[in-house]
């Protein structure tokens, strides 16, 4: 029998999940990935590898998570449509499936305008929710797109992504409610710092009945300094920090900044926690692995099901 | 109407460096309506070409001619009679005139003077927008008369990305996000429930899977 998804047993055991994210470097040194996959490991129960993230160059998500799977972690593959049409999204699904890889978060990709290939052609053959159609229909009815049969199918849980601080608001649940009926199975969210905002959209979406049919796990930053927190909410597109966050971070002397960071983390894990529908936390620290130990065990996640 | 834009003139000098006679030939359709192509700027073009040989001391002889239509045979042979006399077309149309004097002439190089942008509309004076992909295979009653595939930066079919803020488009601040106006729109007409179902992949084939793209239509034969 096939190995399942841990991340998709986890939330069926109804246990609050926990998925970290891990940044593949530039450079094809693979204890990069390991090192990283190291600060995660029995922190998480799954890690994320993203793909290209901000459209630079960097070792392959397939590769990274593959590299992590062998010292024993679960990768969460994310695919990106900005860079592959249907032959190679769909090829990927197979491989990945085939290398043992069981989950994967089927995304739109940063604009290529921001990395540093901007002289590239974006792709774009699929958008983010025909691909989790496609990953979908693949896995369900071993079919790929048009129709043709595969002799077997891929194994994955699915993923997709949603952005509740994206305009406009009463769309944003329309468009998860899509991703839905395509075929995601879990959702992780973009980062949450207006939690006013993120309760809204939560209501909107248990409204829907939505929550029901997709688990969603919240997205948490950990925030490195006031000046992070500054660049992201006036540079990183999809980004909502509300000032009052800037300032807690401001109050603090530069060399507390971090533990300051952390503090709101958990905090807002806390808070995640209490609300109707969330079922994991997503914890992205962003080139700062080594600080998701310290925000699981202090809000409560340790240990994690073996 | 298909857009372009002039190329530098620094740019059209080096490419029309090695040759002494040159027909500078205009564009009098779309590109004389995004002012790149048209009589005016093939006299412009031509007079800057002609002043720059003579302050380098080049013996050349620049002409101008500027035809109705350059992607259409009935108007390019209007240059028949005088096409032997030069050593080198500079055209001013898009890619397709470029072409056309190509295939009618192939003893003659034809250098193109334009880059050759998209298929636009004009705002305001000055202003021109791509609206149109030319996909062949149009779906804009879908969605409000926007078409995302040439309006929204990532084509995205399905609805925003998380990108979109304030009605403006994450790549560039002065780029209105074209899924906000889709919605706006479709809320307008009350053809809000257009969005929830689920649009499928586009089929591509009629854009450019299979080569360059042909209409053949027998009715209109001679």
């Amino acid at each position: 029998m096939k190995e399942m998804s841990r991340l998709k047993t986890v939330l069926e055991k109804g246990t609050f999940a926990v998925t970290a994210e891990c940044g593949p470097p530039k450079s094809a040194d693979p204890e990069t990935v390991l090192r990283k996959g190291d600060l995660l490991k029995g922190k998480v129960d799954a890690v994320n590898v993203t793909d290209n993230q901000t459209a630079i160059v960097r070792m392959s998500s397939m590769a990274a998570c593959t590299l992590l799977k062998s010292a024993g972690m679960e990768p969460v593959l994310q695919v990106v449509v900005r860079d592959r049409n249907r032959i190679a999204l769909q090829s990927d699904i197979l491989g990945a499936s085939a290398l043992g890889i069981r989950n994967v978060l089927c995304l739109s990709g940063d604009h290529q305008s921001f990395g540093n290939q901007p002289q590239t052609m974006g792709v774009f053959d699929l958008d983010s929710i025909q691909f989790v159609q496609a990953v979908r229909t693949m896995r369900d009815q071993g079919l790929i797109i048009g129709g043709e049969k595969l002799n077997s199918g891929p194994e994955l849980f699915i993923g997709a992504a949603a952005n509740p601080f994206a305009d406009p608001l009463p769309f944003r649940v329309v468009r998860l409610a899509k991703k839905v009926a395509a075929g995601a199975e879990f959702i992780q969210t973009q980062c949450i710092y207006n939690l006013e905002r993120f309760e809204a959209w939560m209501q909107m979406v248990r409204d829907r009945g939505l929550a029901d049919k997709v688990a969603i796990l919240g997205g948490v930053t950990p925030l490195k300094s006031a000046r992070m927190a500054k660049y992201m909410k006036e540079k990183v597109s999809g980004m909502d920090i509300p000032d009052r966050i800037i300032q807690r971070m401001e109050k603090v002397p530069p060399e507390k900044q971090r533990e300051e960071g952390i503090s709101i983390c958990v905090e807002t894990i806390e808070r995640l926690k209490k609300i109707p529908g969330v079922k994991g936390v997503h914890i992205m620290a962003i080139e700062w692995e080594d600080a998701v130990g310290e925000i699981v065990e202090r809000a409560g996640l340790l240990p994690r099901p073996s | 109407m298909i857009t372009g834009e002039q190329k530098p003139i620094e740019e059209i000098r080096g490419m029309v460096e090695p040759y002494k006679r040159i027909l500078v030939l205009g564009c009098n359709s779309c590109v004389a309506e995004c002012a790149a192509g048209g009589e005016k700027e093939t006299g412009m073009l031509a007079s800057a070409l002609r002043m720059a040989a003579k302050m380098a001391g080049k013996e050349s002889v620049i002409q101008e001619r500027t035809l109705d239509r350059q992607c259409v045979k009935e108007f390019i042979i209007r240059i028949d009679d005088i096409v032997d006399q030069y050593d080198a077309i500079l055209s001013l149309a898009c890619g397709a005139g470029v072409q056309a004097v190509g295939d009618m002439y192939p003893e003659v190089p034809v250098i193109p003077a334009l880059n050759t942008e998209f298929l636009g509309e004009t705002k305001e004076q000055g202003y021109w927008v791509e609206n149109c992909l030319g996909c062949g295979d149009c779906m804009l009653h879908q969605f409000g008369g926007v078409c995302p595939l040439a309006r929204c930066s990532k084509q995205l079919m399905n609805g925003p990305c998380g990108g979109s803020k304030g009605g403006v488009c994450e790549v560039r601040p002065d780029l209105p996000c074209a899924w906000q106006e889709i919605i706006d729109r479709l809320e307008h007409f009350g053809e809000l429930e257009r969005l929830e179902k689920i649009v499928p992949p586009k089929n591509w084939s009629k854009k450019n899977s299979s080569g360059p793209r042909r209409i053949v239509r027998e009715d209109q034969k001679r």
